[in-house]
């Protein structure tokens, strides 16, 4: 069987993926792939420890699942949100929507 | 399974909710001219269910499985929240009439916000943090964009949805590493395996670690505020006014209470961390603020350094004694900052024209003398901002000190005090020009935001006459905790 630190290691370099592309990427449909990719990290973390550790409770798998939906409802919100900029501003390069500063 | 019992606990969140249902459903039934009907239901709703959350005042107990608990804590932080929905009601009636956005869905969101927030108040289990946080923060998202296609607002939205997003994933995947050290994600599960020696402490401090970036995030202190600004400019000013308390308040209630009991072990290092989170807030915030020529802007920024004010109590959170005050002088600073906030935003709202980004501090010339209340309710406001003996404001940071002094963080006090001292030049410019330039400002139609700027004026100087039976107050109710 693959050994838990490999896969955490896995985990931790999708994080980090994740994290480098919301922060690096100016589009914002990339920034929310970088987002989802973290979730992912966070799934794959806690999947994993559950069935190496802790697999007598299901707390581990319901919590994925909570994740799951949670991560979708917030990306149909996101979704909408861009959409509604880019009908206005016919861009959806982060560093456009620079009207607000002070 | 779920008993009777269990929904009894959380009676005012079930009533919210339910009536936040029924709102979205009857507002499609009432007609655009006669849209007060449902600004009244929803006051009505927070109203009932604040009855609620004094019924259970003093009660204890936990329910659905340790996943949430009713404390003290969490009722007098709930009562809080309700209030703060209270007062964004009020405040949006004439303000959306005004912008033309009278949009039933705009009381709806709102009653969701503050039922995830008093969830999050009294969440027992990491993933009731995590789903409570997303319950307050998915219709914050919407409301901020609520004034689209206004391009401030839709910007607004976009960089709350992007960072606050971010700032879950960081803050889930420490809830992964604590799952992953210790088995659990139900506080006493948790407490049970670190007293049990069965923890991985490197993993649990990782998992601290991210919690409080992804809490800081929701706070806005300092390396974490870069949302703060923009959002609250660009959001509907009732929502600004929202958020600077409500979301604020909602979280440093999951702040306090999993680093409290989750953490007290990593104390000593967690303690670094906050240090420098507080100071750095203070001085960006308060040092900041004084460029701001655009009012939203400068609550804003004020609002940074508040964060940083009461997380320095909270420093010394290791020693159990003053934690329970340090809890208790934050409690009662919410309290304080609240009013003084609502107020300062109600006479910003009551000013603000339709289409606007938040009124310049020049649009306040003349204010005093043409509108003699309004102007004291901003005179307070300002002066309980400063800490000025007489306001709310000057108990909070009292209480604040205090505690900050009894665990000897004597460094942090003083970076405190001088910030404060340069706070009044901001807050005092926005008296000066209220007071002392001649100007003709104009009341916008409706008076609903005049009253909450009286209202919240009244109790910053009538309550700073009984601090101590009111921080008594919050000291009792926390005794319970944990």
């Amino acid at each position: 069987m693959i050994p838990l630190s490999w896969i955490l290691a896995f985990s931790l370099a999708l994080f980090f993926i994740g994290l480098f592309g919301a922060i690096a990427r100016k589009n914002a449909i990339s920034i929310l792939m970088g987002i989802e990719l973290m979730l992912n990290a966070v799934n794959i973390n806690l999947l994993a420890f559950w069935r190496y550790l802790y697999s007598a409770h299901m707390n581990g798998l319901v919590f994925i699942a909570v994740v799951f939906a949670v991560a979708a409802a917030e990306t149909a919100v996101g979704l909408a949100l861009i959409i509604s900029a880019y009908r206005n501003r016919r861009t959806i390069t982060a560093g456009d929507f620079d009207s607000l500063k002070g | 399974m779920p008993t009777v019992n269990d929904f009894l606990l959380i009676l005012p969140e079930v009533v919210l909710l339910i009536w936040a249902l029924l709102i979205l459903l009857i507002d499609l039934w009432i007609p655009d001219t006669k849209k007060y009907y449902t600004a009244v239901l929803s006051a009505a709703g927070l109203v009932i269910s604040a009855g609620c959350a004094f019924a259970l005042l003093g009660r204890t107990g936990s329910a659905f499985s340790n996943m949430v608990v009713l404390d003290g804590f969490s009722s007098v932080l709930s009562i809080l929240f309700l209030l703060s929905g209270l007062a964004a009601v009020a405040l949006a009636y004439d303000y959306l009439k005004r912008n033309a956005a009278q949009r039933g869905e705009y009381y709806t969101l709102l009653l969701f916000s503050i039922a995830g927030m008093m969830l999050m108040a009294s969440a027992n289990d990491l993933i009731m943090v995590f789903l409570s946080l997303e319950l307050l923060s998915i219709p914050l998202y919407i409301l901020a964009g609520f004034f689209r296609p206004r391009l401030a607002s839709e910007e607004a939205a976009l960089k709350y949805f992007l960072l606050g997003a971010f700032s879950s994933a960081i803050l889930l995947f420490g809830i992964a590493w604590i799952y992953g050290s210790t088995g659990h994600t139900d506080f006493p599960g948790i407490v049970a395996s670190i007293d049990g020696g069965r923890a991985n402490y490197l993993l649990l401090l990782i998992g601290a670690g991210l919690l409080l970036v992804g809490f800081g995030f929701k706070i806005g202190v300092f390396p974490f505020h870069m949302w703060v600004p923009d959002t609250y400019q660009g959001s509907p000013s009732s929502i600004g006014a929202f958020m600077t308390v409500a979301t604020k308040a909602a979280g440093f209630a999951a702040l306090l209470r999993v680093f409290l009991v989750l953490f007290p072990a990593e104390a000593p290092i967690m303690a670094g961390i906050l240090w420098g989170l507080s100071a750095a807030s203070m001085i960006f915030g308060n040092t900041v603020a004084i460029a701001q020529m655009n009012m939203k802007r400068l609550l804003a920024y004020s609002s940074i350094a508040n964060a940083g004010y009461i997380l320095m109590a909270f420093v010394p959170y290791g020693n159990p004694v003053i934690a329970q005050e340090a809890v208790s002088s934050a409690l009662f600073y919410l309290l304080a900052y609240a009013l003084t906030s609502f107020g300062a935003w109600a006479v910003m709202i009551a000013l603000e024209p339709a289409e606007s980004d938040g009124l310049l501090l020049q649009d306040f010339s003349g204010l005093g003398r043409k509108y003699p209340w309004l102007g004291a309710a901003l005179l307070i406001s300002m002066l309980s901002f400063i800490g000025v003996p007489l306001t709310m404001g000057f108990w909070g940071k009292f209480y604040l000190f205090k505690t900050a002094v009894d665990g000897s963080q004597i460094p942090l006090v003083l970076i405190g005090l001088l910030t404060s001292l340069v706070s009044a030049y901001y807050y005092l410019r926005i008296v000066m020009f209220a007071y002392f330039k001649p100007g003709e400002p104009q009341i916008q139609p409706g008076r609903w935001a005049s009253v909450v700027a009286v209202i919240c004026a009244a109790g910053i100087f009538v309550l700073s006459f009984i601090p101590t039976p009111v921080f008594q107050f919050a000291a009792q109710m926390i005794m319970g905790m944990k």
